[in-house]
């Protein structure tokens, strides 16, 4: 993947369309308490806050208009823009909603097409104890497809008790490739990979580096790294040296003040067993 | 063709201005044509450390603007001819300052210099990000404590994701450290992060340590760039750091204190 997502094709037109895919964190709300969604939106924001920060997102209102909930939707998009959050669509709403989300100029998915998967993707999701951590990234939302037409959504995280839950919506499905960077990842810095992440160099606190498969650091990792953020379980992170601020396999995740490595400079491994985080020395 | 020099920190106050001017000195010195230029619109320090506030007629804004040439703004050290003071301007607003602009200025400069010093503003704002932005070089200028490390971390990754030379995918610049207001006493004490600690988080090409100095603030007073101050440690500092820059090996200097190295001598 390239380390500059933003550079400009060269291009002699002005302007040239693509069938393309986006990465977009899906919000489900399941309460119209929206003091209690802002809480829990804070909460999850102030976990990985430059994740958070500027990421657009998609309110899905459906389970909200099941249960006959009232809400506005002017209400919740100011709410969720005055935290720093950017709703770039609505899907579940009624007529009544739609036409709120487009004065806004807010998109509206009717989301006929995923009535069954949403339902059935619901339901296994309230089961899951796993708390937080993912959403979307710029590098990956410049990726290309053939077959963008060909919807499939997998979901990542959700904290059941909650009143709101966000989940990933990917578009297509891409073949996992590796990532490789050689150069240091500093303060400020995010990577995505779609498939595993090989850093060369060391990854600086206040960096963040996140992966849909494994996460290989070859030097210290200080910053933030997630393994298996589109729900891999079975992803782990290695590094040679442990001084994460954040660690995450699959949205569990574990935070320095609960990294115990008594093994600095050793090098570490973190995975998920019978849903615990796991940071052990590699053996 | 020039090499562009950017002289930048993220934190404020660390001694980016000192090491612009001396740093410029030092490469005119050695016979480089050398221009150094303030992006610090509004604050207008260079020219006071370099002694030609008096002289300021024209600024980088006039050039931009297009309201002077850059002959009529460059002012000619009053030390060396080989070097050329480009100030800031004091009352203009920031918004002046554009990338087109600055290119522009920069290309014109080129034709002419070999080397052009640029002294960043403090933060990750525009203004830093432009002073950057068309370098070839990045003198990376820290404190040894924390938050001067970490805002040190922050620009590397700036250089490294938002700089002409990453978005054009050309040869990475090349990130210089420069460990300013090193005092060894207060590193042996606990106050102050060491070399290595400092090294372990950035791991960079280290130019130089330039220790705590009441020198520099007389030379600043006085108008003079510290590094014409040869007596003082801190001017033989920088005057290593330009050695290095150019080539030279030279030991690493002032890492110890001096009272650690008797103590040492006479086994005290
Ligand atoms: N080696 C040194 N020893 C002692 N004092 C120093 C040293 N280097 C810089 N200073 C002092 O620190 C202060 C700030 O220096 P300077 O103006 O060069 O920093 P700066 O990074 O350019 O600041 P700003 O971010 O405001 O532009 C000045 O008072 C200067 O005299
Ligand atoms: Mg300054």
């Amino acid at each position: 993947m390239s380390k500059n997502p933003q550079k400009m094709p060269n291009t002699s037109s002005v302007l040239e369309f693509k069938s393309s895919t986006f990465f977009s964190p899906i919000l489900i709300l399941h309460s119209n308490d929206l003091a209690a969604i802002e809480q829990s939106l804070q909460e999850k924001i102030s976990l990985a806050p430059d994740f958070f920060k500027h990421s657009p997102l998609i309110i899905d209102v459906r389970t909200l208009n099941e249960f006959n909930q009232d809400f506005k939707v002017p209400e919740i998009v100011d709410m969720l823009r005055k935290i720093g959050l950017f709703p770039i669509g609505l899907r579940g709403g009624n007529d009544q909603q739609n036409k709120q989300a487009k004065k806004l100029s807010i998109p509206v998915d009717t989301g006929q097409e995923h009535e069954n998967g949403a339902a059935a993707r619901d339901k296994n999701s309230s089961q899951e104890e796993k708390p937080v951590v993912q959403g979307n990234d710029d590098s990956s939302a410049e990726h290309n497809s053939n077959n963008a037409g060909c919807q499939q959504e997998s979901k990542a995280t959700a904290a059941p008790d909650s009143a709101e839950k966000i989940e990933q919506s990917v578009v297509t499905t891409v073949p996992a490739r590796s990532t490789l960077i050689s150069q240091p990842v500093r303060s400020g810095q995010r990577i995505y990979a779609q498939g595993d992440l090989v850093v060369m160099s060391q990854v600086s606190a206040g960096a963040e580096i996140m992966a849909e498969g494994d996460i290989h650091v070859y030097n210290t990792l200080r910053g933030r790294a997630l393994a298996g953020v589109q729900g891999n379980i079975n992803a782990r992170i290695f590094c040679l040296d442990l001084q994460a601020e954040l660690v995450s396999i699959a949205g569990d995740y574990k935070t320095s003040e609960h990294i115990t490595t008594p093994m600095q400079k050793k090098p570490m491994q973190v995975f998920l067993q019978d849903h615990a985080l796991i940071i052990k020395e590699i053996a | 063709m020039a090499r562009i020099i950017v002289v930048t920190s993220g934190k404020g106050g660390v001694g980016k201005t000192t090491t612009s001017a001396a740093i410029a000195m030092g490469l005119a010195k050695k016979g480089h044509k050398t221009a150094v230029i303030d992006f610090d619109v509004g604050l207008r320090n260079l020219d006071l450390i370099m002694g030609c506030e008096r002289r300021v007629v024209y600024d980088f804004i006039n050039v931009i603007n297009g309201e002077a040439s850059l002959n009529q703004a460059l002012i000619r050290d009053k030390n060396c001819d080989q070097l050329y003071i480009l100030p800031a301007s004091q009352t203009r607003d920031k918004d002046a300052l554009t990338r087109e602009g600055v290119g522009k200025v920069l290309d014109e400069l080129s034709a002419d210099f070999k080397y052009i010093v640029c002294d960043s503003p403090a933060g990750i704002e525009k203004g830093a990000n432009l002073a950057l932005y068309f370098a070839d070089d990045a003198f990376v200028v820290t404190n040894p404590e924390v938050s001067s490390v970490r805002d040190s971390d922050r620009i590397l990754g700036i250089l490294a994701s938002k700089s002409r030379r990453a978005e054009q995918n050309e040869e990475p610049i090349r990130e210089y450290l420069l460990l300013t207001r090193y005092d060894p006493n207060r590193v042996k004490s606990g106050e102050m992060l060491g070399l290595e600690d400092v090294q372990d988080i950035l791991s960079l090409h280290l130019l130089g340590i330039i220790p705590e100095s009441k020198s520099v603030l007389s030379a600043s007073n006085a108008g003079i760039p510290v590094i014409l101050d040869e007596k003082s440690e801190a001017g033989q500092a920088y005057e290593d750091v330009i050695a290095r820059y150019l080539g030279e090996e030279r030991p690493h200097r002032f890492i110890e204190s001096k009272q650690g190295f008797f103590r040492k001598l006479f086994g005290g």
